[in-house]
């Protein structure tokens, strides 16, 4: 773990010695809950066709298949019309797609600006290193399988697979948020001793809290 | 001192009317710069529909009280600079709060939003915001210098400091507009007004592809969307003074509509031609060309 | 014809191995490792070979040994020359050349992480270079198995099926075993 996040004594401008631990002392340390729909169906079906008509993802490009969510802001295909913008920061964002293979090291970052996202969030898996592996299947590096970690709402498969692919991959999505079963932030608090222990089994150097609100 | 209860529901419908046409105008102005790029862009009615997604999450994070109080002053500084300054000419219903000095008003509240909204970034405790608050600020204040300089001159042209008065100056024709009588602080006005506007080229502070996003990372869900409102409604309340101002002010709501939508497409066409300027050179930029001509105005009227 | 002259004229100054032409402008040398530091500042110096294009290893698991390959670009010449150094394969050493390319780090980072050649001195070669958190052999050596370790620590998503002629023949003929 860095010098810095270590529990040790810090002494203030004004002489005063204090300790300080800064995984604790700046983050909450509650565990994620789990938040239903809070209205009656009417309002809550008008809420999931605004979230699915209006997808904002998190630019964080984690693989390979970053490089097909490019074409997707060009003129030929034009993601904009679906209702799809780019946001770059994980607390405007509600969709997270992870592009390609993942290795530990950005499992670690994905997982950061994962908790980060505010509830409903939905996870794409993109490709078939998502899946089960893809072509890293015997790598010691990367992760086989990706809902064992994350909660996955929608698999898009291909190594990569063309933008046509992703925006069909968009149209299941929204089909699906609008059926009412875009809970994986749910799924994830339910299940977050199981999805905290298979994290911490692969990412052996952790030095973040257990959940980063 | 009586009060005038009646004016609080024009008030309202005033602001709804803003509300909705800021709305559908800036998605048009989007969608204008996205056929610019040879594609079609968002739907018209896109910002209706962010807005109702980001006020159903079903979280928030909050930082403070200065975190939360950030986009209630920016929304506050808009609804405030739309509702002093009378909207429509001449029309009882919509003339607002508009009274004898709410042309130095105009000017505080202009800048009243970002101010707000800087301190609550700077408690967000984020870095990118903190970069981007001290970008944002230093360009703003440079960028409202040719502006103060032209509300000067043209108070002094024309006497008074009642935006009521100085509509009333330009009524009965075309030619006695501010940006005939008295061209040089219209320049200076405008080029301010590129400036404020936060597009291209002056746009560093807020562009997505910058700093992520600079003052609003922190802000989420029922904040943006607080926010995001405003952005609807600050253009087009700052249009509506430069339009009182400088361009002969609206005697009904279709001229409204439309001198604003021009006024708002001058910075959109601006806006697609160049490319971005660093902090250094918008100021660089604004002091050798907007100001010298601020000051020239002041002193010819 | 000018890597051959090259090569006699070093051979009068380093004791060298023998000189292997790959191509016309490619040409390896096996060089003791006592002796890789004043031969690469001749090269650098009084041959005209100013560029690094990289510093890689090469795992020879049955000789124990393992081989540092410095590849240099004479750009003028527009040729290429490999230094092979050979060193012992447990508690592998050798002196690192940041100080004569500052390029040279990284890759000597990356030497220590993956193959466990120590450069002692170099900037930052302690600190993880890409793999956070290792716990296993530095994972380029050829005694460390990746499929077993992949095995072992990820879980896989079942209903992986093969079509590898082998395996299918395999199976056809012995139908016993192990797929």
């Amino acid at each position: 773990m860095k010098p810095e996040l270590m529990k040790r004594m810090v002494k203030g401008p004004d002489g005063l010695e204090f300790e300080v631990e800064p995984l604790r002392d700046y983050y909450c340390e509650a565990p994620p809950t789990v938040m239903p729909a809070a209205y009656g169906k009417i309002v809550e079906d008008l809420f999931n066709w605004a979230r699915s008509e209006s997808i904002w993802i998190l630019g964080f490009g984690t693989g390979c298949g970053a490089i097909e969510m490019r074409p997707l802001m060009t003129p030929r295909f034009d993601a904009y019309r679906y209702g799809v913008q780019w946001r770059p920061t994980p607390r405007q964002a509600n969709l997270f797609i992870i592009s390609g293979y993942l290795s530990t090291k950005t499992l670690k970052r994905a997982i950061r600006a994962y908790e980060q996202m505010q509830n409903p969030k939905y996870v794409i898996g993109l490709g078939s290193c998502t899946i089960n592996g893809g072509m890293y299947w015997d790598s010691y590096n990367t992760i086989k399988r990706l809902d064992d970690y994350l909660p996955v709402d929608l698999y898009i498969a291909g190594c990569m697979p063309r933008p046509e692919a992703l925006l069909a991959g968009f149209m299941d999505l929204k089909k699906l948020i609008r059926a009412g079963n875009g809970e994986g932030a749910n799924q994830y608090a339910e299940n977050f001793a199981w999805y905290k222990e298979n994290q911490k089994r692969v990412i052996h150097d952790w030095d973040m809290p257990d959940y980063n609100w | 001192m009586d009060f005038d209860w009646m004016k609080i529901p024009y008030a309202f419908l005033t602001v709804f009317i803003v509300v909705n046409y800021g709305f559908l105008m800036t998605a048009l102005i989007q969608k204008i710069g996205a056929r610019a790029g040879r594609r079609y862009g968002i739907p018209i009615w896109q910002n209706y529909i962010d807005m109702i997604k980001n006020y159903s999450l079903r979280s928030s994070i909050t930082h403070g009280v200065m975190f939360y109080l950030g986009p209630v002053f920016r929304l506050s500084g808009g609804v405030g600079l739309l509702l002093f300054v009378p909207t429509i000419y001449g029309s009882y219903m919509f003339s607002n709060f508009s009274f004898a000095g709410d042309l130095i008003l105009a000017l505080y509240f202009v800048f009243f939003g970002t101010l707000g909204m800087a301190l609550g970034a700077g408690e967000s405790g984020h870095p990118h915001a903190a970069i981007g608050v001290s970008r944002g600020l230093s360009q703003v204040s440079m960028a409202e210098l040719p502006f103060a300089m032209a509300v000067f001159s043209v108070a002094l042209q024309y006497q008074t400091l009642s935006v009521t008065d100085i509509v009333a100056a330009q009524q009965g024709g075309m030619l006695h507009w501010t940006l005939f009588t008295n061209p040089i602080a219209v320049t200076a006005a405008m080029l301010s007004f590129l400036g404020s506007m936060m597009r291209p080229p002056f746009d560093v502070v807020i562009a997505p592809q910058e700093i992520p996003i600079g003052p609003p990372t922190e802000y989420h869900s029922s904040y943006l969307a607080v926010m995001q409102t405003n952005r609807a409604i600050f253009p087009v309340a700052k249009i509506v003074i430069y339009m009182n101002l400088f361009f002969g002010g609206a005697t009904g709501w279709p001229e409204l509509f439309l001198k604003v939508f021009l006024l708002y497409l001058f910075s959109a066409f601006v806006g697609v031609c160049f490319p971005r300027f660093r902090v250094e050179q918008s100021v660089r930029w604004f002091l050798v060309w907007a100001v010298p001509l601020g000051i020239l105005s002041i002193m010819v009227v | 014809m000018a890597m051959k002259e090259l090569y006699a004229r070093l051979k009068a100054l380093f004791p060298l191995g023998e000189l292997t032409e790959q191509r016309k402008d490619l040409a390896f040398v096996t060089v003791p490792a006592e002796h890789l530091r004043a031969t690469i500042l001749h090269l650098r110096d009084k041959e005209g070979f100013t560029h690094l294009v990289l510093l890689t290893a090469v795992d020879w698991l049955e000789e124990g040994r393992f081989q540092l390959t410095y590849l240099l670009n004479n750009r003028q010449r527009a040729c290429d020359i490999g230094l092979r150094v050979m060193i012992p394969r447990d508690a592998a050493t050798m002196e690192g050349i940041h100080d004569i390319w500052p390029t040279a780090a990284t890759y000597q980072r990356e030497l220590r992480e993956m193959f466990g050649i120590d450069f002692p001195g170099s900037p930052r070669i302690e600190e993880d270079f890409i793999l956070e958190g290792w716990n296993d052999i530095p994972p380029y050596r050829r005694d460390f198995d990746t499929l077993k370790y992949a095995q072992e620590n990820y879980s896989e998503r079942p209903g992986r099926v093969t079509h590898d002629p082998e395996t299918h023949m395999r199976l056809q003929l012995y139908p016993g075993s192990k797929p």
